[in-house]
């Protein structure tokens, strides 16, 4: 592989969605968790309600904030390094893009600013709907992405004239059955995302022994809601690795790591996909598993990679890797969630310090798992940028140098560095501080301002 | 390619990111100004004020940036497609200017490293400035396009017209800022700006009389012809003109509210006196309006749902944000 501006472009890519998908993931999750917070204390009156909300709602606002930032970033990244594909495709995804823009513009517009200043100056009720408004608007922001990675993978609804890509049904663009699997399956990644960084956070404070009130709310909420959202987000899972396996063989057996078609076909756990020699090393595999998880009979017969024209075929490690990484994260939240439960049912949850320490450590988990399932997403399936039509190597800007891109990648990487590694401490102080200390008021430009910074996306 | 007679929606489309643009330019210039300001001076307390002006407006006014880039692609994917890369360094720092002053608002009160982020305020704000300035430069030399992609090179936008309207803008952004802390504030940060208005003022004349000889001659070289046949189209630099006059005249008697709305006139008159120039074309002079415009399905799918109900919100949610903050800067403004 060459360092030229494709290769490096994919870096970039790579490198500022990656980054900028841990906000929204986030940010999705930490409003509705708001709104249910808000309508517990609406319908219960406890006080201790309306100090976690707040707590929290700084935490929303910064990383809303930071989403933001680097989402403006976002916007930006298929004109200036895929100009093939942005012309091409432009009005297909020019307009779901742009509808993503202007619904996060809405939203910040309207009920946000509620949200964040309108708490003595608003009845609770339409506080509480306000509330509502945010946690829509963000899944509403979520859809629009959706859409347009979904039509990436899965294109459809369109016609080609004079090489563009031209809408026809918009309607199927929207609602087709690709987008209905990954849409739900996103947003419970982020609910599970901020389920898990809640119990974390809940955890720390038990451990400490300090606001053990609010920590008692965060903690038991958070396991409650993890412990029901995720047997409903493995099977949304199954239904993507389904339409997977219908729609995109080749980056399903990629994710399986199966070089050649085999029946019955046996399951690779584990292994270090050995892409020149196109076979596993020190595979641990299961026989006739294979079959079963990918038809449902033991003896079905999987095609592998070889079926496929060697340059149609995605890479395997990253697909292989990064989606067992994504299961492997959803296993400890069952763990986590499921025996929580049964803590509390003991009434032991708050005192069970062992347990309380792997609940704090697992802050990352839903975070990971995010990154994770988008890689195998991605890179599986390439070598198309818009699967079956374009392909990623026709679609970077024709007049970029290799210097251009090195050196936007470097400063990219320079500039996160310093922005977020001073974003992340405000956040973990925030958190370390806890709900006591009065950190908004400490900010004089907190006014829209607060969070409400930049723009869309 | 033969230009294509461009269809209604086309033309709305151009219309709302031609009022975009207008709305950025007042509305954003004027805090990217306040930010070149704030480098101007090391008096704290100056400095917390200029902050306190323009906190909670900047984030709005930098949505309009997105109106424009969304409404681009979404309507005109080829403008985009060509833009962008055309722009590509002048993008990032743009990007990068706009990030690190942005977090500053928040950063230098929380996260410490103060001075870093006061440099970044101020670095960012008048970097941002510099390359829209310089950009307008380069879209008068005009873009090479082949198959509708950018066929020129890295540098092309780095040359001494765009440095010229990026120093220009610079200064016109500071203008526009000093205007707007004559209207918001008392005291000293008031006679400060009163201070600065006339030599900004005098320096913006001085920059866009050489930016706009240059400009002339270029097109002539580029076009062949001087008005294209719309001589009408000099009403803009003179209105222009007569507003940079009005602010020299404000200046003397400090009515307060004038600096800012005269300038902004001037900023009105001078990006129409650039549409009449650029007219058919979105690029210049190579894509024209017609050409650019992405297919009706597509111009209609965004017209029912962004432009019937997103902009007509965004165009309240602005004016409704500027009415609460409306008067002079008072304590807890911010």
């Amino acid at each position: 592989m060459d360092l030229d501006p494709l290769l490096l472009s994919r870096i970039q890519f790579a490198f500022v969605v990656s980054f900028h998908i841990i906000f929204p993931a986030f940010t999705i999750g930490l409003a509705a968790w708001l709104a249910t917070i808000e309508g517990m204390r609406l319908a219960t009156g406890k006080p201790v309600y309306r100090r976690v909300f707040d707590f929290w709602l700084k935490v929303f606002a910064l990383s809303f904030g930071m989403g933001v930032v680097s989402g403006i970033v976002m916007a930006f990244q298929f004109g200036t390094n895929w100009s093939v594909l942005a012309e091409r495709t432009g009005p297909i995804q020019g307009p779901l893009l742009g509808y993503e823009g202007f619904t996060a513009f809405m939203l910040e517009a309207t009920f946000f600013g509620v949200m964040l200043l309108g708490r003595d100056r608003t009845p609770p009720w339409f506080y509480f709907v306000s509330c509502c408004m945010v946690a829509l608007g963000t899944m509403l922001s979520s859809f629009w992405i959706l859409c347009n990675n979904s039509w990436m993978q899965v294109p459809l609804g369109h016609t080609v004239v004079d090489g563009k890509l031209v809408p026809d049904d918009w309607w199927a663009i929207t609602t087709g059955p690709i987008v209905r699997l990954r849409w739900p399956h996103m947003l419970l990644a982020a609910f599970l995302t901020t389920g898990m960084s809640v119990i974390a956070t809940g955890a720390w404070y038990l451990l400490r022994r300090t606001y053990s009130e609010e920590g008692r709310v965060m903690l038991r909420w958070g396991i409650g809601l993890v412990a029901v959202i995720i047997p409903v987000q493995m099977f949304f899972g199954h239904l993507t690795g389904e339409y997977v396996l219908h729609y995109q063989p080749a980056k399903f057996a990629a994710i399986e790591a199966r070089w050649h078609t085999q029946q019955p076909a046996s399951e690779v756990l584990i292994a270090i996909p050995d892409e020149a020699a196109q076979r596993n090393l020190l595979a641990i595999e299961v026989p006739r598993l294979g079959s079963f998880i990918a038809s449902g009979t033991w003896d079905a017969r999987e095609i592998g990679l070889d079926t496929f024209p060697p340059e149609d075929r995605p890479p395997v490690f990253i697909p292989f890797w990064a989606f067992r990484l994504m299961v492997g994260m959803g296993l400890i939240m069952v763990a986590v969630s499921w025996f929580g439960v049964w803590l509390r049912f003991r009434g032991r949850l708050e005192t069970t310090r062992w347990f309380l320490w792997v609940a704090f450590l697992s802050f990352p988990t839903g975070f990971v798992a995010v990154l994770a399932g988008w890689f195998t997403a991605e890179v599986g399936r390439q070598p198309w940028v818009v699967y079956g039509l374009l392909r990623t190597k026709d679609a970077v800007t024709p007049s970029l140098t290799t210097a251009d891109v090195l050196f936007s990648l470097i400063a990219y990487i320079a500039v996160y560095v310093t922005i977020y590694s001073f974003g992340f401490y405000y956040i973990y102080r925030l958190l370390r501080d806890g709900p006591a200390v009065e950190v908004a008021a400490a900010l004089p430009g907190a006014a829209m301002a607060g969070a409400v910074r930049g723009g869309g996306e | 390619m033969s230009a294509v007679e461009p269809s209604n929606l086309a033309l709305f489309w151009a219309g709302v990111i031609v009022v975009a643009i207008l709305v950025y330019v007042i509305l954003d210039g004027f805090d990217l100004g306040v930010g070149i300001l704030f480098g101007t001076t090391g008096d704290e307390t100056l400095r917390e004020e200029m902050m306190a002006a323009i906190s909670p407006f900047w984030d709005g006014n930098e949505t309009w940036l997105v109106v424009i880039g969304a409404s681009l692609f979404a309507a005109f994917p080829v403008v985009y497609a060509v833009f962008l890369p055309a722009f590509y360094i002048p993008v990032l720092l743009l990007l990068f200017g706009l990030i690190f002053r942005g977090v500053a608002f928040e950063y230098r009160y929380g996260a410490g490293a103060r001075r870093l982020w006061d440099w970044g305020f101020f670095i960012g704000s008048a970097v941002a400035a510099f390359v829209q300035g310089a950009a307008v430069g380069a879209m008068i030399r005009g873009i090479p396009v082949v198959n509708n992609q950018y066929a020129g090179g890295s540098f092309d936008w780095l040359r001494p017209l765009p440095v010229v309207t990026g120093i220009g803008l610079m200064l016109g952004y500071a203008l526009l800022g000093a205007g707007w802390l004559t209207l918001k504030s008392e005291g000293a940060l008031r006679d400060w700006a009163w201070q600065r208005i006339p030599w900004l003022a005098g320096a913006v004349l001085v920059v866009l009389a050489i930016a706009a000889g240059a400009a002339f001659i270029e097109r002539a070289r580029v076009t062949g012809s001087l008005f294209l046949g719309r001589p009408w189209g000099l009403i803009f630099p003179a209105i222009g003109l007569l507003a940079m006059y009005g602010v020299f005249t404000a200046a003397r008697r400090r009515h307060d509210a004038r600096p800012f709305a005269l300038t902004a006139v001037f900023f009105v008159a001078a990006l129409l006196s650039l549409a009449v120039m650029f007219w058919p074309y979105m690029i210049p002079y190579t894509i024209t309006v017609g050409n650019a415009a992405a297919p009706e399905k597509s111009l209609s799918f965004l017209f029912w749902g962004a432009g019937v109900f997103v902009l007509p919100v965004i165009a309240v949610y602005t004016a409704v944000v500027y009415w609460l903050f409306r008067g002079k800067l008072r304590k807890g403004y911010g």
